[in-house]
């Protein structure tokens, strides 16, 4: 008699507990929202743009287009490059639109903002664009990842690959905000931490057109190496004139910090070949990164690079996260996106630290000369992979007060 | 070694070469701004897009077509003068009876439409051009290594202001064109075509936009940003120098070139905003701007 009581009264009652919990298992709002927040009209707009809200949606409906049974929705936006307007905008989304989670988010200033405005709001961000290591440093969240790259897995890879070949003295032509500072600051340790030094550096506001005038700065330096700390289409600018005023001919190196696929296309190889750079991603490295390229191309007409990957696979891992914290709560999510490994065509084998740095391979890239490549956006040569341990801060030491 | 304000004189004759050669292209472009506001009053928000049409045109030529830099230097401004010409028939002249403001409204929306259209198709990062072969390389003058194309342009530039400035005070044409503007009733009273004559003179001033950008192609990427980045710029020079004054932009845009060459020495921070500084300055002193006649 007992036994089928407790058979009768508990099991229903598990059930229910059981489905109790079920239930809680859902979005807070039918839907989970994700905002892609970017530059797409200004010297940005090719570095992620509107191709960064095309690889969003195609994570999305490669996940098939539902988390815990309610649909997902991708929205995006144009931040022009200015944290006052990406800030409002954000803040409308979060208030006003239910969005759970902002990625992409190029510019480090608007990142940062965008960042600290999210903690308040304990939404998620996910960095794909920004360069600066203050996202996961002195400026981390419990909220805030950064995904693909930054300042110093580029100081690593394209600043260590000159000092190798004997560069270990730079002039430094730095983009006058944030991820400027914090690019040459990283690059400068790196150089130093090494044997070399810096013997001048000078700041140009953000797309300029001329460089002649730094670059005169930079070549009378008399410095074996001239350091971009810049990036989009000031550095193809940069690059283009100093050709033009015979500094390579001079016998001075140009090191590229930060440059991508969609840089070198625009600069094209006559002019960008033989130049060293760092990405996280290369389209035409194996069989898993080429499938995605491909049906990439397909949708944009053009290939990825390392931030479109990058906000695939970061679009990609938060919705493994809702899922398995099962629920879009940031708290949990947050926990989860900690905890678990990335292991995807961008990320092999990643792991987020405490600081909220995705921790992943960077690939050290010289571009090809015209007539070694054998197709269209056939671009690099890959010198070497740096392992993110190397490329990456220790997440105790980036400055974070989170981790202990 | 000669020191200048605390910078090396070698140093300094360098950045005042390229303040020269950046001037070139404020001058360039000021002069058909000028142009266009002397004598339609437009406030022609549009010729930063000109500009760049200027280059895309010259970059497609060279893909499609084959057609060097050279003869895209000539062909390109016919084209986009034949583009700006059509757009002042068609539209541009509908809006003469009303308020300038109109004018300047429709350019702007022009300009954003010209140039979110090429962003589309082109994306930001920009296009390719070389320098052509016979300019290629450069020269050491001793203080700095000059480009033989930046050369180039600051002496072909300086041939086209003085050319578009003899053209209008010095000529039968220009004579035609400075009375229509002062009196247009008058002059069209004495069998002379105005509407035609406004007709040409944007289409002029458009062209010399994209000579501007011919010009500056090899130099800096095609880009369709490149005009938004410059055009705030040299409306500046036109304010300065006085609106209308054709002399007065050409002069100014050489001066603010240099000016702003100088603070990229002394203060780069400063160096986007140093012509704006000079601007305000001038406009609280000499309102009607340096060369400009009061009204």
């Amino acid at each position: 008699m007992r036994k089928t009581f407790v058979a009768s009264v508990v099991t229903p009652l598990a059930v229910l507990l059981a489905s109790s919990t079920a239930f809680s298992q859902t979005a807070s709002d039918g839907k989970v929202r994700i905002g892609i927040l970017n530059d797409q009209s200004g010297v940005y707009s090719d570095f992620g743009g509107k191709s960064s809200v095309e690889a969003a949606k195609m994570a999305v409906e490669d996940f098939g287009g539902k988390v815990l049974d309610v649909p997902i929705e991708v929205i995006d936006a144009d931040h022009q490059n200015k944290p006052d307007i990406a800030s409002n905008i954000a803040r409308q989304w979060y208030d006003t639109q239910q969005v759970d989670t902002i990625m992409d988010l190029t510019t480090s200033s608007v990142g940062l903002a965008v960042q600290a405005l999210s903690k308040d709001k304990k939404k998620i961000t996910i960095n794909t664009g920004a360069a600066t290591t203050d996202l996961t440093g002195k400026s981390c969240t419990p909220y805030g990842f950064h995904w693909a790259y930054d300042t110093h897995a580029l100081a690593v890879g394209t600043g260590g690959a000159m000092v190798k070949q004997g560069g270990d003295s730079w002039f430094f032509l730095t983009a006058d905000y944030a991820f400027g500072y914090s690019l040459e600051q990283q690059t400068s340790d790196y150089v130093k931490a090494n044997g070399g030094t810096v013997v001048g550096s000078v700041r140009h506001p953000l797309s300029s057109q001329d460089f002649s005038s730094f670059l005169l700065q930079a070549q009378s330096s008399g410095a074996k190496v001239i350091g971009l700390a810049n990036a989009g289409l000031d550095t193809a600018n940069s690059i283009k004139q100093a050709a033009e005023f015979g500094i390579v001919q001079g016998g001075q190196k140009l090191a590229a910090l930060l440059f991508t696929l969609a840089e070198v296309h625009g600069l094209g190889l006559e002019a960008a070949q033989g130049l060293t750079l760092t990405e996280g991603y290369y389209w035409n490295l194996d069989d898993k990164s080429r499938e995605f390229a491909k049906k990439f191309f397909a949708r944009t007409n053009k290939m990825p690079n390392m931030v479109h990957a990058g906000t695939y696979s970061a679009v990609t891992q938060y919705l493994k996260a809702v899922q398995k914290a099962g629920t879009d709560e940031s708290d949990a999510v947050s926990k989860a996106l900690h905890e678990m490994p990335v292991d995807d065509f961008f990320a092999r084998g990643g792991t987020v630290g405490a600081n909220g740095r995705m921790i992943h391979d960077m690939y050290l890239l010289q571009v090809k000369k015209p007539d070694e490549s054998k197709e269209p956006w056939d671009y690099y040569n890959v010198l070497a992979t740096i392992p993110g341990k190397e490329a990456y801060l220790d997440p105790a030491k980036a400055g974070c007060e989170l981790v202990k | 070694m000669t020191m200048i304000f605390g910078i090396p004189l070698q140093a300094f004759l360098g950045q005042l070469l390229i303040g020269l050669i950046n001037g070139s292209f404020y001058a360039l472009l000021s002069l058909g701004l000028a142009v266009i506001f002397g004598l339609l009053r437009v406030i022609n928000f549009a010729h930063g897009a000109q500009y760049m049409l200027g280059a895309f045109v010259a970059m497609l030529m060279l893909q499609y077509f084959g057609i060097n830099y050279w003869f895209a230097l000539v062909l390109a401004p016919l084209v986009v003068g034949l583009f700006g010409a059509i757009t002042e028939r068609f539209l541009l002249s509908r809006l003469y009876k009303l308020d300038h403001l109109y004018g300047l409204l429709f350019t702007f929306g022009l300009a954003l439409t010209i140039e979110g259209t090429f962003r589309y198709l082109y994306g930001s990062s920009g296009q390719p051009y070389s320098v052509p072969t016979q300019l290629a390389g450069g020269t050491n003058l001793g203080f700095m290594f000059l480009p033989i194309y930046r050369g180039w342009v600051v002496v072909v530039s300086l041939v086209a202001c003085i050319g578009t400035w003899l053209l209008i005070e010095k000529t039968k044409l220009g004579a035609y064109l400075r009375a229509a503007t002062e009196n247009p009733i008058l002059v069209q009273a004495f069998g002379v075509n105005v509407p035609v004559l406004l007709t040409l003179t944007y289409g002029l001033g458009a062209g010399l936009a994209a000579f501007a950008g011919v010009l500056a192609a090899p130099i800096y990427q095609v880009s369709p940003l490149m005009g938004s980045n410059i055009i705030i710029v040299v409306f500046a020079v036109v304010v300065v120098g006085g609106m209308g004054s054709i002399m007065g932009a050409i002069l100014t845009g050489y001066m603010l070139g240099i000016a702003e060459g100088l603070t990229k020495v002394f203060y780069p921070e400063a160096s986007s905003i140093v012509i704006f500084v000079i601007m305000a300055i001038v406009l609280l002193l000499r309102p009607a701007g340096l060369f400009g006649r009061d009204v």
